[in-house]
């Protein structure tokens, strides 16, 4: 049993993420507990040097990890598994920040008075790191419908792979998702792209700019030979796959593509067919599926 | 004769200011450029990632004015590239709390329609809010 973060959007517009996570690993021997009275990480670090108290939240959450071996929930599992980028990104770097100054872990730890003090045994790991511990033989192995010619372009953004502190992979030629392509049958295609930034927040206040960093991206995986693209980042996947709508309304010759999180295809592999997901994405991947022999049997 | 850059003590205030919010020595800076050549939002930028560094060495308050820091959506390109190893995350971010923290917020989420935040992500929202609101 491993502790695992799920986040704000995996337990509302990205459940089909959650669901097909948990089944994946579940899968593969792993039981993914969610993590008891959890609260929002904050999604983006606070990078000034005086601000700590943006920094209470994602330790309030490791702090809960260090009580559940306290309290003999789990024995001497001192992981935490986030399946969202940007979760993962915040917890390392709160971890990180206070591994380094250890006069400010002092300062938080007094800023909090109903926790336990953050000792900083906890190992944020993302899901696709605890995916390479297991194996991609294993995952190999537990393949029962290889993607066989299912043309796949990876994409990682930002936050699995910067700043290196916090990299899960080379920061500027990253490969684990190729591997896990690789070991679900499909053919890998790779996009220059795949770490460029798909303008992340400024969907809030700028999408005429997020939807052309869309358009670059998915222009680029398409003209390297991409029938669809893979994520981890519910974020990405909102820039990525519903701005599509706002890509084609300023490049109307803008053919949809299907992008999908990588789970979706783990589970699709697998034969899960009831976790897919797939009539949750924005742009549907189903024809497409259909085309290439690989449709799920029942709803999703 | 080249003329002599000189820096009042209201300069040097604000570069002090900078740096001391962003842990960076922003003097270190040395204008190669690596940072606005990866940048992906740099198009939409008033001044590139270069030139705002090269405002804030020179202590020049008016770069608060500037677009560029309410642009940069932290995805980190440029601190892992530049050669100097400056963090210019941080530098944007320091810039972006010094009008925050005059409440001078960068959005009004309320005037964002109501279709709009119904379609956007909590993570959009959350991270939306953090960025350019104080």
């Amino acid at each position: 049993m491993i502790p695992y973060f799920p986040g704000c959007t995996l337990k509302t517009k990205a459940d089909f993420f959650e669901t097909s996570a948990l089944r994946v690993a579940r899968c593969l021997g792993t039981e993914l507990i969610e993590l008891p009275r959890w609260n929002c990480c904050g999604t983006v670090t606070s990078l000034t040097s005086d601000d700590l108290i943006h920094h209470v939240a994602p330790l309030r959450d490791l702090i809960r990890v260090e009580d559940m071996n306290t309290s003999g929930e789990i024995y001497q599992e001192y992981r935490l598994v986030a399946l969202c980028s940007m979760c993962f990104h915040v917890l390392k770097r709160a971890h990180l920040r206070v591994m380094q100054n250890p006069g400010e872990l002092e300062k938080i730890n007094n800023l909090m008075y109903l926790e336990s003090d953050y000792q900083g045994k906890v190992s944020v790991l993302h899901f696709l790191e605890l995916l390479r511990d297991i194996g991609f033989p294993k995952i190999q192995r537990t393949v029962k419908r290889p993607l066989a010619g299912l043309r796949v372009s990876p994409y990682y953004g930002c936050l699995l792979l910067r700043p290196k502190e916090v990299a899960i992979d080379d920061p500027e030629d990253p490969a684990i998702l190729s591997h896990l392509l690789e070991a679900l049958g499909a053919e890998v295609i790779n996009n220059p792209f795949k770490t460029r930034c798909c303008g992340s927040y400024q969907t809030v206040c700028d999408k005429a700019a997020v939807a052309e960093l869309t358009f670059d991206i998915l222009s680029r995986a398409r003209q390297e030979g991409a029938e669809c693209v893979i994520t981890s980042c519910p974020l990405c996947m909102f820039n990525l796959a519903d701005r599509q709508k706002e890509v084609r309304e300023k490049h109307p010759e803008f053919e949809p593509m299907p992008v999908l999180y990588f789970t979706q295809l783990m589970a699709l592999a697998f034969g899960l067919d009831d976790v897919c997901g797939f009539d949750q994405n924005a742009v549907d991947a189903r024809p497409l599926l259909q085309e290439k022999g690989l449709s799920t049997r029942g709803a999703s | 004769m080249i003329p002599k850059i000189v820096l009042t003590s209201g300069h040097v205030d604000f570069l002090k200011k900078v740096s001391e919010l962003s842990g960076q020595v922003v003097t270190q800076c040395d204008q190669c450029g690596t940072c606005s050549a990866s940048c992906p939002m740099v198009d939409g930028m008033d001044i590139t990632p270069a030139q705002m560094m090269r405002l804030v060495q020179l202590g020049r308050r008016e770069v608060l004015e500037s677009k560029a820091m309410w642009i940069c959506a932290s995805c980190f390109a440029c601190t892992v590239r530049c050669p100097r190893g400056l963090d210019l995350s941080k530098v944007a971010e320091a810039l972006r709390q010094i009008q925050l923290r005059q409440a001078i917020d960068h959005i009004d989420i309320k005037s964002i329609p109501k279709d709009e935040i119904e379609r956007l992500p909590q993570i959009a929202l959350v991270s939306g809010c953090r960025k350019f609101t104080g």
